[in-house]
C-alpha cells in the first residue's frame, strides 16, 4: 500500500474512534420530559411531571459503564386536571408529603440491536423498590443524544392510590411512564 | 268527545318517553356529581352522565329527522291563536336544547381535557383541544342552557296541566299509548 494512503486511511480510522469515543452524560432537563399515560372509566388520560433532575452516562461502546438515576418531585405532577392534582398529591395515592419524589436508578443496560436498549433499574414510589425494565431508544448526532422509552407499572405495585381507589375498574391499574431525555456529549476521558 | 284521538305514531311516543326519562336521569345527575369531592364514584358519575347525554343527543336527532319528516297530529281547534305560536316556539326550544346541551357537554368536557368514550366503548373526538379558558366558558354556557331547559320542561309540564284540568281537551292523548288513556 501506498504510504501516503496508509497514512490517509489509519488516521481516519482515528477520527472515526475519536468519533465515537463518546460519553452522554449531561442532561438537558429543560428539552427533556417525563410522562405517563394511564386510563379512568376507559378513556385515556396524559399527565406530566413538570420538575425532574437526571443524571446519565451513556457510551454506546461502553453498555456495561452507562447509568441512569432519574428523580421525580412529585408535587410537579399535573394529572390533566387540578382536582385530580390534588387528589394525587395526598395520603392515599403519593402521600407526596412523606414522599415528595420517586426514583429510578438504573442496574444495567442491554442492547437489543440497532439503536433499541434495555434499562435495568429500581422503581422507587411512595417508599416501596421494585425492579423495572425500561426498552428505549438511542439516537445520536456526534453532540447529542436522544432516549426515547417507555414502561408500564401497576400502580397498586406501589400503594399508589388505596382505599376507594384501590379500585382499579375506575382508575385502571396499569400507568404507563414514557422518557425523552436528551443529553449533550462529553469527549471521554482516555 | 266523539271524534277519535289522533296521535303521534309508535317512533314519535317511543322517542319523546325516552328522551324525557333520559333528561330526567341525566340533570338531577348533573347537578348532584358537580359538588362531590373527587372520588371514584364521581369520576363514574361523570362518564354516567356524559354517556346518558350523548345518547340524548343521537335520539334528538332522530326526533329532528322524524319532526321534519312527518306531520304531527293536529291541535284542538278550540285553541287560541297565541297559545299555538308559544307552543311552536316552546317546541322548537326544546328541540335546540336537546340537541345543545350534549353539544356543549361534549365540547366542555374536550376542552377540559376528558374525552367522551360513549358507554367507555366509543370514543367521541375531540372537536376541540384542551384549553382551560374555554372549559370554564363551556361550562357556564351548559350550566346557562340547562337552566333554560328547566324551566321550558317546566313550561312543558304546566300547559300538559293546564289543558288537562282546565281545559280538558286531549293534548295529552296526542303523546300517550292508546291503552293508557280513555
Amino acid at each position: 500500500m501506498n504510504p501516503f494512503i496508509r497514512i490517509v486511511l489509519s488516521s481516519l480510522a482515528l477520527m472515526s474512534s475519536v468519533a465515537f469515543a463518546v460519553e452522554f452524560k449531561q442532561v438537558q432537563t429543560n428539552e427533556s420530559t417525563v410522562t405517563f399515560a394511564y386510563k379512568q372509566m376507559g378513556v385515556t388520560m396524559d399527565g406530566t411531571f413538570a420538575k425532574f433532575a437526571a443524571q446519565a452516562s451513556f457510551d454506546p461502546a461502553k453498555l456495561a459503564k452507562a447509568q441512569a438515576r432519574i428523580d421525580i418531585d412529585l408535587a410537579s405532577i399535573d394529572t390533566g386536571s387540578s382536582d385530580g392534582n390534588d387528589e394525587v398529591a395526598g395520603k392515599q395515592w403519593f402521600n407526596a408529603k412523606a414522599y415528595p419524589s420517586a426514583g429510578f436508578i438504573s442496574t444495567g443496560v442491554k442492547a437489543l440491536g440497532g439503536n433499541r436498549y434495555e434499562a435495568r433499574g429500581k422503581l422507587t414510589i411512595k417508599g416501596k423498590t421494585l425492579d423495572v425494565i425500561a426498552p428505549f431508544t438511542f439516537q445520536s448526532t456526534a453532540a447529542r443524544g436522544v432516549f426515547d422509552g417507555s414502561f408500564t407499572i401497576r400502580r397498586l405495585d406501589y400503594n399508589i392510590g388505596e382505599g376507594v381507589w384501590a379500585d382499579v375498574g375506575t382508575v385502571a391499574d396499569e400507568i404507563q411512564i414514557k422518557f425523552h431525555l436528551v443529553v449533550n456529549a462529553s469527549p471521554a476521558k482516555k | 268527545m266523539n271524534t277519535p284521538i289522533q296521535r303521534y305514531n309508535n317512533t314519535a311516543m317511543a322517542l319523546h318517553w325516552l328522551v324525557a326519562l333520559l333528561v330526567f336521569a341525566a340533570f338531577p345527575l348533573g347537578v348532584y356529581m358537580h359538588d362531590l369531592p373527587l372520588s371514584p364514584t364521581k369520576l363514574q358519575y361523570y362518564s354516567y352522565h356524559k354517556w346518558i347525554g350523548i345518547t340524548i343527543l343521537v335520539l334528538a336527532v332522530t326526533r329532528v329527522v322524524w319532526r321534519i319528516t312527518h306531520t304531527p297530529p293536529p291541535l284542538p281547534e278550540a285553541i287560541p291563536r297565541w297559545e299555538v305560536v308559544v307552543s311552536h316556539i316552546t317546541h322548537l326550544a326544546l328541540y335546540g336544547l336537546l340537541l345543545a346541551i350534549p353539544l356543549s357537554g361534549w365540547l366542555m368536557s374536550s376542552a377540559k381535557g376528558f374525552q367522551t368514550v360513549w358507554f367507555g366503548l366509543l370514543p367521541l373526538p375531540d372537536l376541540v383541544g384542551k384549553d382551560k379558558a374555554l372549559g370554564d366558558l363551556l361550562t357556564t354556557v351548559h350550566q346557562g342552557l340547562n337552566l333554560m331547559l328547566f324551566l321550558l320542561v317546566g313550561m312543558h309540564i304546566a300547559a300538559v296541566i293546564k289543558h288537562k284540568l282546565i281545559d280538558r281537551d286531549q293534548i295529552l292523548e296526542r303523546m300517550l299509548p292508546k291503552g293508557m288513556s280513555k
